[in-house]
């Protein structure tokens, strides 16, 4: 099973069941404290849970970061339209691999959060949104399901209480847009995905048009701990405003990449160094993406920051998804600002036109530039192209796309006038025109 | 067209996962599932899924021009799927796909003669602390190198 070594910092709230033998069995779960916070929600009135899940300070963990008790507390109960629990286990963000491992290792848990969420608001079906590479996952999530259906915690009447929730998994097809909450929904119900204008939101009309809650995988697997221990002792563990842990995927040039569950707030230069035991071969770090390829890069100067939503803010990123993609010395910081747009523009889905043409036209610049056929205007053209996508889209795809552009040229300049022809420019070889 | 009894059990499952009248959220699956099957989303298949689930073949093929796992045209029996993103790419994933199309002899996107392996740069597979990765159908293989590339290579030659 996919899990590396724990390491003796980590805080194991989310991840307490990975390793143990068949984890991924609700025997084991049963063993180990589950649905013991479901149980306990049943006995609540459903504002209560809300107010339990407000009061610890659980942020969205898909990269928002939006408070997840403020946006189940959205979804009108008195609605007479079913209501629905959508997973948002669509994990594409470049450096993020935390949600597959909460899924092979403990899908019981993901089911709990699920369950704890839908009688908080009422709903009696849940869909687990999945990325179709993730097929393996998939039939893991399916069996957990039949065992909850076989032990009665899914289904008709759930544990005698009268109430009703039935869970599918349901599969994309290849698309990191489907990641954005409306675009997902889309998707769900059969087509492109495309993000819906909003307002409305998703709790007042997502799938199908219904009230739906909708979170990350890593969120809905807080919850059961959450109901379990009380809001405020998961509220403790991290720092104000940002409560519990976070799962932290370590990719790059790192001695012991890895996924790793550390307080909210936990320094990154430490984690770099102490979990993840350093920069390998002994080389120098350069820069750190702190959340995701969505995220501004952080200078190794910049690096000594408290990763929470709010500290990575002030440091002029963000948080992410918990992506930690570190970069040492020999890192050419050009190469990964035009494999980071190759992706953006892979991936936009096309219905804005400053990102459809905004992510087409700066991989093109850059391209220019790293095959030294650049002018030197191109640079700040990349940026100002980039600031001219800046909220000016439906979904935050142009933003991701434009933000982390702007940074590694800004703060890696010279990189990119050292691309610059010596001589006078000749004309480009390959003409800049939309294919 | 006539799919297999396993795929139609599944199909008659799927159509009941969503509200009445919302039977077209089934769609998506039931292409992958049905590609999985036969090799392609082949003109067929999308007629065949259009008459079940009453979308119109464009809004079909709409749907599948979208979605990259989607494709129209076979793969090889072992499709590999290099991912080059930022993790994979600072470990090698870069060299890793130059050395599978020299070793097939196909570029991205192409399918071996034989048609026994076919080549695609991916994005982001979720494997990013066990980089470089791909995945060939859909297994994952991590910490790859050019060496385990060209057993993975022999041991599929074998097999087929």
């Amino acid at each position: 099973m996919l899990y590396n070594e724990p390491h003796p910092l980590e805080v194991r709230v989310l991840t307490r069941r990975f390793g143990l033998p068949n984890s991924q069995s609700i025997d084991t779960y049963l063993a180990t404290d589950g649905y013991v916070g479901f149980r306990k929600a049943l006995e609540m009135p459903p504002e209560r849970i809300i107010e339990e899940v407000k009061i610890s300070n659980l942020r969205g963990r898909g990269g928002a970061g939006f408070p997840a008790g403020l946006k189940w507390s959205f979804v009108p109960r008195e609605s007479p339209l079913p209501k629905y629990v959508v997973v948002n286990a669509d994990e594409g963000e470049p450096g993020t691999c935390k949600d597959r491992v909460l899924m092979e290792n403990d899908p019981h848990q993901l089911i709990e959060g699920m369950l704890i969420a839908a009688r908080a608001v009422g709903a009696e079906t849940g869909y687990i949104y999945i990325r179709g590479e993730y097929r393996y996952i998939i039939d893991i999530l399916d069996r957990a399901i039949a065992e909850a259906y076989a032990r009665g915690y899914l289904g008709r009447n759930i544990l005698g209480t009268g109430m009703n929730f039935d869970v599918y998994t349901h599969t994309g097809a290849g698309s990191y847009e489907c990641g954005e909450e409306s675009a997902l929904l889309e998707s769900l119900e059969g087509k492109r995905g495309q993000p819906r204008i909003r307002p409305p939101f998703p709790a007042v009309s997502g799938a199908f048009g219904c009230p739906t809650v909708l979170n990350n995988v890593e969120t809905f697997c807080a919850v059961p701990a959450i109901l379990r221990d009380g809001g405020a002792a998961f509220a403790a563990l991290g720092t104000p405003r940002n409560g519990g842990t976070r799962l932290f995927a370590l990719s790059g040039h790192i001695n012991r990449p890895g996924v790793y569950e550390l307080p909210m707030g936990f320094n990154l230069l430490r984690m770099i160094e102490e979990v993840g035991g350093g920069v390998r071969q002994g080389r120098k770090l350069k820069a750190v993406i702190p959340g995701g390829t969505s995220c501004p890069v952080l200078k190794a100067e910049e690096c000594d920051v408290a990763m929470d939503f709010d500290s990575v803010a002030k440091a002029g990123s963000m948080l992410g998804s918990g992506g930690v993609i570190v970069m040492d010395e020999t890192t050419d910081m050009v190469k990964v600002a035009v494999r980071v747009m190759r992706f953006y523009q892979h991936e936009s889905c096309g219905w804005c036109v400053p990102c459809r043409e905004g992510t087409i036209w700066l991989r093109k610049i850059l391209e220019r530039l790293d095959a030294g056929r650049g002018q030197p205007s191109d640079i700040d053209l990349i940026a100002e192209v980039s600031r001219n996508m800046l909220g000016r889209t439906f979904c935050p795809l142009g933003d991701a796309a434009a933000m982390p552009t702007i940074s590694y040229v800004e703060k890696f300049r010279e990189e990119f006038e050292a691309r610059l022809p010596k001589k006078v420019p000749v004309p480009a070889e390959a003409p800049l025109v939309v294919v | 067209m006539t799919f297999s009894k396993e795929l139609e059990a599944k199909f008659a499952d799927l159509v009941t996962h969503y509200p009445p009248g919302r039977e077209r959220a089934a769609l998506i699956p039931m292409l992958l599932f049905a590609q999985d099957e036969v090799g392609a989303v082949t003109p067929e298949v999308v007629e065949e899924i259009s008459r079940r689930l009453r979308v119109s073949p464009l809004e079909i093929e709409e749907v599948v021009s979208y979605y990259s796992m989607l494709h129209k045209e076979p793969r090889g029996k072992y499709h590999f799927q290099v991912c080059t993103n930022i993790s994979c790419m600072l470990l090698g994933g870069m060299e890793l796909f130059e050395h599978l199309k020299a070793r097939l002899g196909i570029d991205n996107h192409g399918v071996t003669p034989d048609g026994l392996f076919s080549l695609e740069e991916v994005e982001c597979i979720g494997a990013c602390s066990w980089a470089p990765a791909l995945q060939v159908n859909y297994d994952y293989h991590h910490w790859v190198t050019p060496e385990k590339l060209d057993r993975l290579i022999e041991d599929l030659r074998k097999v087929s």
